[in-house]
C-alpha cells in the first residue's frame, strides 16, 4: 500500500499490559478516537510515525511519475485535469505530514529521513510512466488500490490520521475516475491507442498488486497494528477486493488482465489470481527498482534547489516582524 | 539547507452558507500572509470556503485530556436542557 511493511512494536496480551496500556487498548476496542495529547503506548506512537510518514512520502513522491506527463498531455483540458490531480497529491502529503507532526516529529525531520533513504515510500512509484496511457493506468489502478486501503483507514483509532484520511478519500474518487476516463478514451480509440492502453495495463497490473504488500497472515506486526486499529484489513483481503473490483472494469474496457490463471471462483465468490513476483518487490523496496534513483534524486534536487526560496521567505517574515515591532514601539 | 523550521498554523474556513469558521487542518508557513495563501491552495480548491482565518498553533490553549471528566461529565445529568425532555400534548400543536 502507500505504507508497506511498516514495522510495528511487539504485541502484548491483556495480562502482560500495564494498567495504562490495558485502559488504552480498551478505549481502542470501544472505538474511541485517540487524540494527540492523550496517553498512548510508545510503540503505538512510533509505529504511527513510521506508517503516516511513509504514507505522506508516497503522496509526494507519487507526484513525480505523473508530473512527467503534464507538459505532454494530449489536450489543454487533460493537462489542466492532470495538474489538478497532481496538486491534490501535494495536499495529501501535507495533511499526512501534519498528522504525523502531532506525534512529536517535525516535518523537516521526516523530509530528511526520506531524502537520506531512512524512510521508504510505496514501491509503485519506482516504475516509469512511458506513455500517456500510463496516466490512465496510474489513476485507475494505483489510485484505485490506494482507495481500497484508505477508505477503511478513515475509521483508524488515531484522530488526526482518521481526519486526514477522510479529507483524502473525498478527493481520491476524482483521481481514479479521471484515470479510468483516459483508459476508456484510449481503449475506444485507434488500434494503436488501444494497444497502448493494453500495454499500460500489462505493466501496471502486478506492481499495483504489490502495493498491498506481501501476505501478512502470520505477521506479528500486522496483528499488533490491527489490534491498535492503525491497520484495518490484512494485505490479502485488500488485494482480493481490489482484483474483484478491477477485473470487471478491465472487461468493460475490452482489455485483458495479464494473468492467464485469472478465473472466477464460484465457490469462494472471488477471483483466483496469480501472485506478483515478490522477489521483484523486495528488490524495488531495497532500492533496485527501475526508477528509485531518479525519484529520490528528483526529491533531493527539489529540496536543495528550493532552499534559497524557503530562506528568502523566512528572512522576509523576520524583517517584516521586526519592522512591525519597531513601528509599535514608535507609536507608543 | 534551511535549518529553521517554519511555524505551524491552524486553519479555519467559513463555508458558503454563513456558518462559523471551522477548523480544517494545519500547515507550515513563514508568516500569516503566506499561511493564508497556502491555506487557499490547500483547503479551498473545491470552493470549500469564502473566508480564511489562520492562527499560530502555539497561540492555542487546549483543555487537558485528563480533565475530560470534570469538564464535561456535569452536562450528562442535565437532560432537561434538551427540548425533548418535555412532553407537550399533540393538541397544543407545534412548539
Ligand atoms: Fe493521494
Ligand atoms: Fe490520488
Amino acid at each position: 500500500m502507500y505504507a508497506q511493511m511498516v514495522k510495528s512494536e511487539g504485541m502484548k496480551s491483556l495480562e502482560e499490559m500495564s494498567p495504562e496500556e490495558r485502559a488504552f487498548q480498551e478505549r481502542v476496542d470501544r472505538g474511541d478516537k485517540i487524540e494527540p495529547k492523550e496517553w498512548m503506548p510508545e510503540g503505538y506512537r512510533k509505529t504511527l510515525i513510521r506508517q503516516i510518514g511513509q504514507h505522506a512520502h508516497s503522496e509526494i513522491v507519487g507526484q513525480l511519475p505523473e508530473g512527467n506527463w503534464i507538459t505532454r498531455a494530449p489536450t489543454l483540458e487533460r493537462k489542466a485535469i492532470l495538474l489538478a490531480k497532481v496538486q491534490d497529491e501535494a495536499g495529501h502529503g501535507l495533511y499526512l505530514y501534519s498528522a504525523a507532526e502531532t506525534l512529536g516529529v517535525s516535518r523537516d525531520e521526516l523530509m530528511e529521513k526520506l531524502h537520506s533513504g531512512a524512510m521508504k515510500y510505496s514501491s509503485i512509484f519506482n516504475y516509469p510512466t512511458l506513455t500517456w496511457a500510463d496516466m490512465g493506468a496510474v489513476g485507475w489502478l494505483v489510485d484505485g488500490a490506494a482507495i481500497m486501503n484508505q477508505v477503511p483507514l478513515q475509521r483508524t483509532s488515531y484522530g488526526p490520521y482518521s481526519r486526514a484520511m477522510i479529507r483524502i478519500c473525498k478527493e481520491e474518487s476524482f483521481h481514479q475516475r479521471q484515470g479510468y476516463a483516459i483508459m476508456m478514451k484510449m481503449a475506444q480509440g485507434t488500434p494503436e491507442q488501444k494497444e497502448m492502453a493494453q500495454d499500460a495495463l500489462n505493466r501496471f497490473w502486478y506492481p499495483s498488486l504489490m502495493m498491498f504488500g506481501p501476505s501478512d497472515k502470520d505477521s506479528v506486526h500486522s496483528a499488533q497494528s490491527m489490534a491498535w486499529k492503525i491497520k484495518m484489513n490484512t494485505n490479502d483481503e485488500l488485494r482480493q477486493k481490489f482484483v474483484d473490483e478491477t477485473v470487471p472494469q478491465a472487461e468493460y474496457l475490452g482489455l485483458t488482465v495479464p494473468d492467464e490463471t485469472l478465473t472466477w471462483n464460484e465457490a469462494r465468490g472471488h477471483y483466483d489470481f496469480a501472485e506478483p513476483d515478490w522477489s521483484e518487490f523486495f528488490e524495488v523496496i531495497k532500492g533496485n527498482g527501475p526508477c528509485n534513483e531518479e525519484r529520490l534524486g528528483a526529491r533531493r534536487e527539489a529540496w536543495d534547489k528550493g532552499a534559497w526560496f524557503r530562506d528568502g521567505l523566512t528572512a522576509y517574515a523576520e524583517k517584516a516582524a521586526a519592522r512591525r515591532a519597531a513601528s509599535n514601539v514608535a507609536a507608543e | 539547507m534551511t535549518k529553521k523550521e517554519w511555524p505551524l498554523w491552524e486553519i479555519f474556513i467559513r463555508g458558503q452558507h454563513g456558518l462559523n469558521h471551522r477548523h480544517v487542518g494545519s500547515l507550515h508557513a513563514p508568516d500569516a500572509e503566506m499561511a493564508i495563501r497556502n491555506a487557499r491552495d490547500v483547503y479551498t480548491r473545491r470552493k470549500e470556503g469564502v473566508s480564511i482565518w489562520v492562527v499560530p498553533s502555539a497561540a492555542i490553549t487546549a483543555s487537558a485530556p485528563s480533565e475530560k471528566g470534570p469538564l464535561f461529565d456535569p452536562a450528562e445529568s442535565k437532560v432537561y436542557r434538551h427540548p425533548t425532555f418535555f412532553d407537550i400534548p399533540d393538541e397544543v400543536g407545534h412548539m
